[in-house]
């Protein structure tokens, strides 16, 4: 008989019976939907009354161009948007910096200041859509253009719904965006969900992910347990800052994938959903129930996705966006299937945007809530991540923590291993791949692939630069300045830096400027690279 | 051999990057890894101060046309042009063609399997 393991590492037996669920307690452990400890998820009736939000990641060249295209996704039914920015933006450089050479626009739209922002989201109220906003290290900033922007458009604040992802600690693990050292860089973090809690109370100022640090490659227990820790560490840091759990923990959201085996994915997110539930209850003395909600975007992993007959990437899609589905996923998104080649062309996004409506509209996966629930696999399967996650968890303590053992990059090089472990796997056929290594066509490796690609086009750099010229001629340049001076002040000072950041975007000062006004107090980030 | 494996520019990706060290290291290569964010001139100076015979650059977001060219041309100047460059991360087939140009020595696109990786070390760049 063939051996078969889950990617978290334990056995996966041929059947299971009701002897495997023996001695447990279905009402305690499993419950019922909507009610603690949200194993069933966080919603009593889920998608009977709202199926899930579908939010592609989109962003490339200037604003201007990515929001036509967020129109063109809205027009064919994406109710939400999910905004990619480029490496210089995300990094805290000028599109004319020469550090930007070359990355301008290239995986996502480029900002430089709020007349960017106002550019990418002309013609979309911003008090009826709502964007998460792919930002960590220069999440501040950005979200302070974006409430500029919401501001002049005449929203009321409690109608603005944004998610910037402000998770930074998963940027010191996998994706890299981080600029600040640590500590400085989790005070932003705590800035800005306070900020966001007491002037604008829909947004969800931090999505954490353990999304990123999947596609580094560590293991489904592992992404739960580090996003989880790294959850704890913020909600953590806020209550020590002297804010009230229920306070900010309502808004707390999270961005995780589920490109693997679909019941070990739906399995990780019951089990995740019922140790945040008691944690953020037990641990942190949550009172809302709104507090104990694991929500989360599903979707990604692009890691997932093959060069080999890239086609096949489509029928990845579609086994994610159900087991996104089978797992109570609020938010959707999927990878596209020209991934592993280049960023997405509209044809790919379109077809990433059929896949979850034919998933929501067709395949019945969103008729009745937890449909694997009662299952003796699924359960059992639930109880086993909730061990392993469990132990993981035990192990970031015994690093010293999540924030020590990511200071300490002990947390780094266990995902670096773990990656190296699964391409071992990927070359000796363990983890089967078809088309890559197995049920291999004589011949496929010579193959052109015959997809549409999108092509880059670097006069987008040109027109962002000259753009940026422009607003530094145009702009009030001694308010920019003293805006720029009451930041670096601020920065050194224990201050909440929100209010000032807001004065400085509002001022149109850029966010290289910004960046350099913080990075002068803060310093640099020095990569622990164990190697 | 000795080899560097470096991580230009603004990508933060780095898991390819320290698969393939660790998979050479366990070929028995002497591998130094820069870590995140290096501009090519730091690239530059670690490849000529370690001594190394390959550099292998790491890039996925795209911009792997200039900064492999920046690559060479830094090595070229600084009297190093025979260290061979490789390039691995998301290469589009229409830009393998302008990599060779440039004088890169190997392209190793996503999905290209791990041991061939090792392999061509081993072989034609050693």
């Amino acid at each position: 008989m063939k051996d078969v393991r889950a990617h978290a590492g334990f056995p996966i037996k041929p059947v299971y019976g009701p002897e495997d669920l023996a001695g447990r307690e279905a009402e305690r452990d499993v419950g019922r939907p909507g009610e603690y400890p949200f194993t069933r998820g966080i919603h009593k009736h889920m998608y009977r009354d709202r199926v899930w939000t579908m939010r592609q990641y989109i962003g490339f060249g200037t604003p201007g161009e990515t929001n036509a295209r967020f129109k063109y996704l809205m027009a064919h039914g994406q109710d939400a948007l999910n905004v990619a920015f480029d490496l210089p933006t995300q990094l805290g450089l000028d599109s004319d910096d020469p550090r930007a050479d070359g990355e301008v626009g290239r995986v996502g739209m480029a900002i430089d200041t709020l007349a960017d922002m106002e550019e990418a989201f002309a013609g979309i109220p911003l008090d009826k859509v709502s964007v998460s906003l792919t930002i960590n290290g220069m999440a501040a900033p950005i979200t302070a253009m974006y409430f500029a922007v919401a501001d002049k458009q005449g929203a009321a604040r409690d109608r603005v719904v944004t998610t910037p992802q402000n998770d930074i600690l998963k940027e010191f693990v996998a994706r890299g965006t981080w600029i600040y050292p640590v500590e400085p860089s989790l005070r932003l973090v705590g800035d800005l969900i306070e900020y966001a809690a007491r002037h604008y109370p829909r947004s969800n100022p931090v999505s954490v992910c353990g999304y990123h640090i999947r596609e580094a490659g560590c293991t489904t227990a592992q992404e739960m347990a580090y996003g989880l820790a790294i959850a704890a560490a913020y909600v953590d840091m806020m209550v020590r800052r002297g804010m009230d759990v229920d306070e900010f923990a309502p808004r707390v959201s999270f961005n995780f994938t589920a490109w693997g085996k679909i019941f070990e994915e739906v399995a990780k997110f019951r089990a995740g959903r019922r140790l945040y539930a008691r944690m953020l209850r037990e641990r942190f003395g949550a009172r809302n129930p709104k507090s104990w909600m694991f929500r989360t975007l599903i979707g990604g992993g692009g890691s997932a996705f093959v060069v080999q007959e890239p086609e096949n990437n489509i029928v990845r899609g579609a086994y994610i966006a159900l087991a996104a589905a089978l797992s109570g996923a609020q938010t959707m998104a999927l990878p596209t299937y020209d991934e592993a080649y280049t960023i997405p062309s509209a044809k790919a996004q379109l077809i990433a945007l059929r896949t979850m409506q034919i998933c929501a509209e067709e395949s019945g996966a969103a008729d009745t809530v937890d449909p694997l629930a009662g299952s003796y696999y699924v359960e059992t399967l639930t109880n086993q991540m909730e061990e392993t996650i469990t132990a993981e968890l035990a192990a970031v303590d015994r690093m010293g923590g999540i924030v020590d053992a990511i200071k300490s990059g002990a947390l780094q090089a266990e995902v670096a291993r773990q990656a190296n472990r699964f391409e071992q796997a990927l070359a000796s056929g363990v983890v089967p791949k078809v088309g890559v290594n197995c049920h291999v066509a004589a011949g496929a490796a010579e193959a052109d692939p015959e997809v549409e690609l999108y092509a880059f086009d670097a006069k987008a750099a040109e027109t962002q630069v000259a753009k940026l010229a422009r607003v530094r001629r145009e702009r009030d340049d001694r308010a920019a300045r003293a805006a720029l001076a009451r930041l670096s002040d601020e920065a050194r000072a224990t201050t909440n830096l929100m209010p000032a950041i807001v004065e400085a975007v509002k001022a149109y000062a850029t966010l290289g400027e910004i960046n350099r006004a913080m990075k002068d107090v803060f310093g640099e980030h020095k990569e622990p690279v164990q190697w | 051999m000795k080899v560097l494996i470096a991580k230009p520019g603004l990508d933060g990706h780095d898991r390819g990057a320290k698969v393939v060290v660790q998979a050479l290291r366990d070929a028995g290569l002497e591998v130094v890894y820069t870590g995140l964010k290096r501009t090519p001139e730091e690239i530059v100076a670690e490849a000529v101060q370690e001594d190394v015979d390959v550099v292998g650059l790491s890039i996925l977001s795209g911009a792997h046309v200039p900064l492999a060219r920046r690559v060479l041309d830094g090595l070229r100047a600084q009297g190093a042009g025979d260290v061979r460059v490789v390039v691995g991360g998301i290469i589009p087939p229409r830009d393998l063609a302008a990599l060779t140009a440039l004088g890169v020595s190997r392209v190793f696109p996503m999905g290209t399997p791990l041991p061939e990786i090792v392999k061509a070390f081993q072989g034609d760049l050693s």
